[in-house]
Parts: structure tokens; sequence; C-alpha cells
């Protein structure tokens, strides 16, 4: 074949297959429409004083407490989440598919309503909190604990997810490969399963920490806004949005960051480079 | 004895129904086409898949008992396992790996590195302990795995396939070297294969597993000198008939088989390809087995000429490239097959 008609076909193949001409408008629309709001962040952004405003005592504390609330929401998930994920995978117990869709519900619900669940199951009369209270003398709403427990609440499934699907999509004769070499069900769990399910693992932290982080509805509503005890970044830039625009970019700059870096993170998982 | 399996268990469309004994120091091949329960078999002695009915004994200690309601896990058997893609884990090194059943079963950090890099000197990569399987080569990866298997001690030793992930050339090697493990080796071993050369090579004694039920067993001489299925003829390259015997002649479903003993009742029939002769023309003269037939398919196999004849009794025959051109077998066509009486095997079926 000579070069003209190899390039004759290669064009006649991209024709053939692509798409029509003038998506490319309304496809560049789309990106601009999810860009332009965050080059408008940037172009609002005070960077001569960001470290000022980054440093000030009320950024300060949002942000320690969104660290603290985030982590300690991934923790609960973790220690929740990755053992629901193996049952869910491994045993075929009756009703799994609709605890599966409960567990994920949390996903698709309006986090508002998620708070307001919330406070009524775990408010100081809510059906669980009645009972915490009398015998424990805990009161969770209004508190960082409860903070906790709203983010948890909405970033869970993502974790939950991530696992499951890891642990089906993994080899199973590995676990076979262990058993046969005397190793019971947690040496097989911890030596074998998790690592070889790290990488979904990994993937399920990241979501479930970036979307905890960024979680606004479920905590207002059931933790209320206190500064330096429920008051996280997004409720801080909610508020600072009234009363100090620049604090409120720069937090808001913070939270751009971290999500940019949690998408890049998972690059090679969500975009694998063809 | 030292493994004595009777067991049965259905698993999707298989149904595995086996009695099998493997003494101490002898080393079993099973044979079988793909499906045929191998695989499934090894799986439910090491308690990977739980027995629907029967019992699994190893030394006298039973492992497994229906009836009794005995279940020993896996974990606890004393049974060491290669699986067809060995399944080293990949995140471990070799030495890990060499060392993972030692540390499952307790023993020290520092003393089971030891006794597996013992090991893995034994197969001969003391140099690659530090290496990742997928750092490994076929053959390699091949003798951790075997390392790894044998490194606990194990009574019973099942290999599942341990050549058929390897290409042909590193084969020939591996197998030697495995031949020599598995000889040092003093327990009881079970190996798994559908590779009937590999089977002829390794084997003590041979099981043939067809559809989930043994079909023969016996030594590689006798399996085939004598083969009692079409699969297991196939394998070592013989025409197999199964007829009723009276007296000389042997009714076949398509026709009758002369042969020089005297036989009665149901028999199996054995011509080997080479004790088949072709021809252009009805052949004339001594009594003999003749059939008309046409020369269906051609293979060269090393310097014979694989002729398969396709008639009312189907034969194989094997010629010398001379006389397939003289006879110009690649034109296809009529052919008449012959056969010596005295060239039959015949043994009850």
């Amino acid at each position: 074949m000579t070069a003209v008609a190899r390039r004759r076909r290669r064009r006649a193949a991209t024709t053939r297959s692509g798409p029509p001409i003038w998506f490319a408008v309304p496809g560049a629309l789309a990106v601009g429409f999810l860009a332009i709001p965050l080059l408008g962040l940037l172009n609002q952004t005070p960077w001569g004083h960001l470290l000022a405003e980054l440093t000030s005592p009320i950024a300060l504390q949002a942000l320690r407490l969104s660290l603290v609330c985030s982590l300690g929401a991934v923790a609960v998930s973790l220690l929740l989440g990755v053992p629901l994920a193996f049952l869910l995978a491994r045993v075929a117990f009756p009703g799994r598919n609709f605890v599966r869709a409960l567990t994920t519900l949390s996903m698709v619900l309006p986090p508002v309503v998620g708070g307001v669940a919330l406070l009524l199951a775990f408010g100081r009369r809510g059906l669980v909190g009645r009972w915490l209270d009398q015998a424990f003398g805990v009161t969770l709403p209004f508190t960082t604990a409860g903070a906790i427990l709203a983010e948890a609440f909405v970033a869970m499934p993502f974790l939950v997810i991530s696992t499951e699907a890891g642990l089906r999509a993994m080899d199973r004769r590995y676990e076979d490969a262990a058993a046969t070499l005397g190793a019971g069900r947690w040496t097989t769990f911890r030596r074998v399963t998790l690592p070889l399910i790290a990488p979904s693992l990994g993937a399920g932290v990241a979501l479930c920490w970036a979307r905890a982080l960024g979680e606004f509805g479920a905590t207002i509503t059931f933790a209320g806004n206190l500064p330096g005890v429920t008051q996280t970044m997004p409720l801080a830039v909610y508020i600072a949005l009234e009363t100090d625009l620049q604090a409120a970019i720069a937090l808001s700059l913070v939270l751009l960051v971290i999500s940019l870096a949690v998408l890049i993170s998972l690059r090679d998982r969500w975009f694998p480079t063809a | 004895m030292s493994l004595e399996a009777g067991l049965g268990l259905t698993l999707g469309t298989l149904v595995l129904e086996v009695e099998l004994a493997v003494a101490t120091g002898e080393l079993v091949v099973l044979l079988g086409p793909n499906g045929a329960g191998k695989t499934t078999l090894l799986r439910a002695i090491a308690g990977l898949v739980p027995l629907d009915r029967g019992r699994v004994v190893l030394d006298g200690d039973v492992l497994e008992d229906t009836a009794a309601g005995t279940w020993v896990p896996t974990e606890q058997r004393p049974v060491g396992f290669v699986f067809q893609d060995y399944l080293l884990f990949p995140h471990l090194s070799a030495l890990e790996n060499v060392a993972f059943g030692l540390r499952a079963r307790g023993l020290p950090k520092a003393e089971a590195r030891r006794r597996a890099a013992g090991w893995l000197e034994r197969v001969g990569l003391a140099t690659h302990a530090g290496a990742r399987p997928r750092a490994l080569s076929g053959g390699q990866a091949q003798r951790v795995a075997l390392a790894r298997a044998m490194v606990g001690d194990p009574r019973l030793l099942l290999l599942d396939e341990p050549l058929a992930a390897l290409d042909a050339a590193t084969r020939t090697e591996v197998r030697r070297d495995l031949r020599r493990h598995l000889a040092s080796f003093d327990g009881t071993r079970l190996l798994v294969t559908h590779d009937p050369l590999e089977a002829m090579a390794l084997a003590d004694r041979l099981v043939v597993l067809e559809g989930g039920h043994i079909t023969q067993t016996g030594s590689p001489a006798e399996v085939s000198g004598r083969p009692r299925s079409r699969y297991a003829a196939e394998l070592v390259g013989v025409n197999l008939f199964h007829g009723h015997a009276d007296g000389h002649a042997v009714k076949l479903p398509g026709g009758v088989l002369v042969v020089a003993d005297d036989h009665h009742g149901e028999v199996f029939a054995a011509v080997h390809p080479h004790a088949v002769a072709l021809h252009r023309q009805p052949p004339e003269g001594t009594p003999r087995n003749i059939w008309p037939g046409t020369a269906d398919a051609l293979e060269v196999v090393g310097d014979r000429v694989r002729v398969r004849v396709s008639g009312t009794v189907p034969v194989v025959a094997e010629v010398t490239p001379a006389a397939a051109s003289e006879l110009r077998l690649a034109d296809g066509g009529p052919v008449w097959a012959t056969v010596k009486a005295t060239e039959v095997t015949v043994y009850p079926a």
C-alpha cells in the first residue's frame, strides 16, 4: 500500500467513526462552563496576603477541625466499611442486595435530609440518641464527634463501594493458596487480601476523604456551625462569604487544591492513559 | 495406603465420583481432558471444595468424612499445593512467598526466613530471593511455587498442571528439575496434567479421569499398551475398538475384526497406526482385515505421515512419506486399510 493510500484510509476511518463536527461547539461550552468558575476563583484570590488569610485564627481553626473531622470520618469508614464491603463481596446472605442499596443510599440522598435523619436518630430525643444519653450521658449533636458522624454518614459508601469492587475483582485463588499454606482467615485477610486490594482501598479512602472534607449539608444540620467545634472549612467558607470574602476565597482555594490532588492521585485508576 | 479418597461432589455441570488410593512415596499422575474434574479433585482433597459425600484419609488421619461430620479446614491439613499458574503472592518477594507458610504456622520471622532461604537455594534461586514474582521467569516462578509448597514438610503434595504455564522450550528443562525435586520428597504425591508426555515421564502410576470418573488406572506402560477409553487411546496414539468377541472374530459397530487369539465377550482391541497398511486397490491374499474408506486428513508426525481413514471402521494409519506420496494420499479419495490379525491386541473391556 502506498503512503498516500494509507493516509487516505486513515482519514476515512476517523471521519467514519467521528462525531458530528458541530459537537465541538457544545463541547467547548461545557468545558468553559466547568472551568470558568475555577478561573474566577483563581482570579479573585488575594495572592499577596494568602498566607495571612490562611493563618488567621478562624481559618486555622476551620482547617484543623476539617482535618480532624474528615480523618475521623475516614477512620470510622475504614473500621466499619471494610468489614461490610467484605461481607457484601463474599457472603451470599439473604437480602444482600437490599443491604447494599441501603448502605449506598446516603450517596444519592440530599445531605441535608441525611442531617435531619441523623438528628432524629442520634439527637438527644432520637431513636438511639435517647438511649445513648441515658445510658452513657453521650450526646452527639453540636459536638465534634457529631460532625465526624455526619461526614462518615455521607462518605462511607464511597469506601464500601470501591473496596467491594476490589474484592470482587481480585483472584480469590490467592486466598486458597494462603489457606493451603496454613494461613487462617484473619492472617489471609491481613497478609494477602488487603495488600492485593490496596489500590481499590486507596482509591476508596481518597474518595471517602474528599467527600468528608467537602461535606456541608449533613454537618450543618446535625452538628451545627460552632467555630472550633463543628465549623469545618465548607461551613467557614459559607459564613465568611458574608463577612470576609478574602478569607472565603482563600479557604476555597485550599479545598480546590486538595480536590485536584485527590483527582491526580486517582488519575491512573480513572483515566488510564491509552 | 497413605492417601485414600472416596468422594462425590457436584460443581456446576461436573459430577465428580472418584475412588482413589495413593501409597506413601508413590507418584500418581492424574491424566484427563479439560473439564474432567482433575483440578476439582485436587481442590477437594485440599479442602478448598467441600465434598457432597465421601471421605478423605491421609496417613490414617481423617481429613474429611461427610458421614461422620468430620471436616479439617484447609489451613490445618498437612498438604502442599502447587497451583496451575503458581499464584505467587505478587506483593511479596520470592523469599517472603516461601516463608509465608512457615510464618502462618507460627514460626519466628528469622527462622522462617532462614529456612525459606535454604529452600530457595535448593531450587537454585538463592540469588533471586528478593525478586518479586513478576520479575521471575515462568520456570523460576514454578520453582518458587514448588519451594513454597514443600517448605512446610507436608505429608501430601498436590500439583496442578505444574508445567502448563511454561513454553515448550523451558518445559523440558523444568520437567527434569521437577522430577528431581519430586523424587526428593518422601510423602505422597499427586500430580494433575493433560499432557501425556508429562504424565509418562513423571508417573509411577497413571490415573485417567474423564467426565468426573476414573476410566483407567495403571502403569504408563499398561495405559499406553492397553488403553481403555477413546481419550486414552488418542493420547498414546493407538486405534481403539470396542466390540464383542466370539473366538477369532470381534464384532465392531461397523464390521468385523479378525484377531489371532481366542476371546469371548466384551473386549477392547488396540491397533497401532504403524500396523495399518494402506492400498489404492482392493488387496488380495492372506485372510486379514480389509476396510474400505476415504483418506481424510494428513498430518506429519516426526518422520511418519499420519492418515485418518473414514469409513465403516474409522482408523488412523501411519505410513512413510514415500508411501504417502506414491499412493497420492494428499489427494484424498478411496483407500483400503488392512491390518494383520497378529497386530491386534485384544483385552477384556
